[in-house]
């Protein structure tokens, strides 16, 4: 029994390792490489997508001329910025001590709830102690 | 501006010295500037993402830890800000789009004619970017002409790694199909697949 032969690969099967190529990566299957090696049209799309990647990085070098006055506009909105900054945490800052005095008597709250819960705990606790008599009757809990 | 000189900018602004701030500011933002016109397309959008820029930069400044050269971080910024500008903007503007944008500075250290080749093309190019639709021309401008890599691509777009590796094969065919100046030499087919193989070759040794 013979293997199947594997089909001789297209231009659009190499396409993705063409642009590959072309930004300096390898071609690591043999066969698109083979197939590149002898096709025009695959070779021609490999150069052009190298010049096209090679002007792209050209353009890293332009520096445009900003807009007029935009070098003013940024730093007076950036001394805005700042100044509302100051404001805003001035602001946060008494809502934060307003809260801290709200959580305080929040966890006052809690904290007098919790040995409310406490004193009632013990005392059902301790409850059965001081009736045990009425304990001695009921079944216990802990069988 | 030199490093050292950057250098020192940046850690007197982190220390609060506003003015150090101010001068990084003049020294930089002809820079972001570019990148928020590439990135936009226009001049109103990209003011806007200037200004933001630096606003976000001068209240994270903390944040910067120097591992990353401080332009690439500012880079970073205004791709976040651009995207989030965006997604704010109902309208695109492509009225504004002006490829003949002045240059104040260029490198070329090429012969006569292919200056004038070189030039054309990027005229040629710089309108088929901004016919891009705009997700796709961030990611080309992002990690082609500015060398972010993929991650901080996603990182700052919000998107999947995929995601941005997808957008920008996506741009660059459509900018392959829009230009008719990239032309092919012989010459220069087999020194690619040479390159490409003499990578490959190391790669596997």
């Amino acid at each position: 029994m013979t293997a199947p032969r594997r089909r001789d690969l297209r231009c659009s099967d190499v396409a993705y390792e063409l642009l590959a190529v072309a930004a300096g990566e390898p071609i690591v299957d043999m066969r698109a490489r083979a197939h590149v090696r002898q096709c025009p049209r695959c070779q021609d799309e490999l150069i052009q997508y190298r010049t096209l990647l090679r002007s792209l990085r050209r353009l890293r070098t332009d520096v445009l001329e900003p807009a007029p006055g935009l070098l003013a506009e940024v730093l007076a909105a950036i001394g805005a910025a700042g100044e509302r900054h100051a404001v805003d945490s001035l602001v946060t800052g008494r809502r934060m001590a307003y809260a801290g005095g709200m959580a305080a008597a929040g966890a006052g709250v809690v904290v007098g709830l919790a040995l409310l819960a406490v004193r009632s705990r013990r005392q059902r606790r301790r409850a059965p102690v001081r009736s045990a008599r009425l304990a001695a009757i009921l079944p216990s809990n802990r069988a | 501006m030199a490093d050292d000189r950057l250098g020192v900018l940046i850690a007197a602004a982190r220390a609060g010295d506003d003015a150090a701030f101010a001068e990084l500011v003049a020294a930089t933002h002809a820079d972001t500037w570019t990148l928020a016109v590439r990135l936009t397309g226009n001049a109103e959008d990209a003011a806007d993402v200037v200004q933001e820029t630096y606003i976000r930069a001068y209240r994270s400044l903390s944040g910067f830890r120097g591992d990353a050269r401080f332009t690439t971080w500012l880079h970073r910024i205004t791709a976040n800000c651009a995207a989030s500008h965006r997604g704010r903007r109902v309208r695109h503007r492509h009225d504004e789009l002006n490829p003949d944008t002045p240059v104040v500075d260029t490198h070329r250290d090429h012969d006569p004619q292919a200056h004038v080749d070189d030039e054309a093309l990027r005229v040629e190019l710089l309108a088929a970017l901004d016919r891009l639709p705009s997700r796709l021309r961030t990611v080309v401008v992002l990690r082609d002409v500015y060398d972010l890599p993929h991650e901080a691509i996603a990182s700052e777009l919000g998107i999947s790694v995929s995601a941005a590796k997808v957008r920008l094969h996506r741009g660059r065919r459509r900018l392959r199909d829009s230009l008719t100046g990239l032309g092919a030499t012989a010459q220069e087919v087999s020194a690619a697949l040479d390159t490409g193989s003499a990578t490959a070759e190391q790669g596997v040794a």
